[in-house]
């Protein structure tokens, strides 16, 4: 029930009090509604639970947290090529 | 897709279960709230990938699963009144009421639809003025809001053919149930990130500081749990307790605040029954009163509908994490997905279900546990 999925703003439009953009997910577009999100511009990620936006992804965040989680794999390879040359 | 795929990379995974395995120097309980982490951790066999040394066990995250019976009654009673179109997602449609369940008044004759979102309800409800519009709302504090504005809309348009049959529940009070059970083994929790987009995040540290709990606020995909579980870890080796943020990227201190103010708006809070625990005080939402007029529990009279839990199923004992699926003496014989006995079993969400399609174990004539289910482990990472 919580799942909710990172989806791109294609494009938004003002329909009545609310704001609905067309999403996209990798090659599958749906409408979504941004009256959650209202900063949400074209070209952001947000994260879309039951047609509603919920929130915008990070960006500088999601990098961030993403190179240090990286380095902690390069480790691993790096010390099982270490035992690799051991061996 | 980005951030999902990059989420899922195995050498990234491997190095944070290697991370943890050079952290841990004796046993920990960690507690998963959320069905869906439930199921990346099933599906990618992230627990079989951790040491030994750590026990995930599973909360009540799943809102299908800890929908009383009696609303499951209530909707089944309304969904069979002719002139009704009775909306529901879809994972309701097979949990079991008392004697039967909503694809069964469907194949009688009941007109019952699955909805993506609550607003496909509320258009529903503009194209048919003359059929009555019931929207079957159940989910956490991610689905509120959504639901919330259903109401709020319909209200804003005139809508007199559209109501809410509501069963919200709420992680925080739930999470004070358990972690002040005297049988609680929870040492550490990763709390769902979604419910926190949107609610934020001070509830949490409310609970790490009334229970001196380490709690990582948690993504969805493998390499998100993981990484919430090696910051569990290190902050239990040094004797910490402390919210951190593993999904920075899209949880926030004060979430999503449009979200919070239709949340207020719209609803109250209220004592709720969760299926299998009982009645948790000031754990759900109900509407406000200005809204009653869309409130199908008032709209249908359905108040006054109550139900007993069936005894065989042990499902409340395995959503406060004391036990597991496979403990229960029905799993995969007497409950199963086709023949669900309780509704871990039947939704996508559900930690029975989770078992059954990726941790079915046989004891084979030898004795040894073997998976047997439909994804083999980290096959997928």
């Amino acid at each position: 029930m919580c799942l909710a999925v990172p989806g791109k703003v294609l494009e938004s439009r003002e329909v009545g009090p609310n704001r609905i953009a067309k999403v996209g997910f990798g090659g599958v577009t749906r409408q979504v509604y941004l009256d959650f999100v209202p900063e949400a511009e074209v070209g952001d990620y947000v994260l879309v639970h039951v047609g509603f936006a919920i929130g915008k992804i990070d960006e500088e965040e999601a990098r961030r947290t993403y190179e240090l989680l990286e380095e902690m794999g390069a480790i691993l390879e790096a010390d099982e090529d270490a035992e690799g040359a051991q061996a | 897709m980005k951030y999902i795929d990059e989420y899922r990379d195995a050498g990234v995974a491997k190095g944070i279960a290697q991370a943890v395995r050079a952290r841990v120097t004796r046993p920990w309980v960690l507690m998963e709230i959320c069905g869906g982490q439930t199921h990346t951790i099933m599906r990618y066999g992230l627990d079989e990938m951790l040491p030994p040394e750590i026990e995930l066990v599973h909360g009540p995250g799943c809102p299908v699963c800890v929908a009383p019976l009696e609303i499951i009654d209530k909707a089944l009673a309304i969904a069979a009144r002719p002139g009704v179109i009775f909306v529901s997602y879809g994972d309701m449609l097979r949990v079991p009421g008392s004697h039967s369940d909503l694809f069964r008044v469907k194949a009688a004759g009941g007109d019952v639809r699955i909805a993506y979102s609550p607003m496909d309800a509320v258009r529903l409800a503009r194209e048919n003025p003359s059929r009555q519009v019931v929207f079957f709302g159940i989910g956490f504090e991610t689905t509120a809001p959504a639901n919330a504005m259903s109401v709020w809309q319909a209200k804003r348009e005139g809508l007199r053919n559209f109501s809410l049959l509501a069963a919200h529940v709420l992680v925080p009070p739930a999470m004070r149930t358990i972690l002040a059970s005297p049988s609680n083994r929870v040492q550490g929790l990763i709390a769902p990130g979604h419910v926190c987009t949107v609610m934020g995040t001070r509830e949490y540290e409310d609970l790490s500081r009334d229970f001196h709990l380490p709690i990582a606020i948690g993504g969805f995909e493998p390499v998100d749990l993981l990484e919430s579980v090696r910051m569990l870890v290190v902050q239990l080796e040094e004797g910490r307790a402390e919210v951190e943020n593993q999904y920075a990227r899209s949880v926030t201190r004060e979430g999503n605040v449009p979200a919070q103010r239709i949340l207020e708006q719209v609803y109250e809070v209220c004592d709720q029954q969760w299926r299998g625990i009982g009645a948790i005080p000031m754990s759900g939402y109900k509407l406000r009163p200005e809204f009653a007029e869309y409130d199908a529990d008032l709209v249908y009279g359905t108040g006054e509908i109550t139900a007993h839990e069936p005894e065989e199923c042990i499902s409340a004992l395995v959503l406060q994490g004391l036990k597991k699926p496979v403990d229960c003496a029905a799993f995969g014989t007497l409950c199963t997905p086709e023949r669900p006995l309780g509704a871990p079993m039947v939704s996508s969400e559900g930690v029975c279900a989770a078992y059954y399609a990726y941790r079915r174990h046989d004891g084979g004539q030898d004795g040894i546990r073997r998976p047997v289910g439909n994804r083999p482990v980290r096959e997928v990472l």
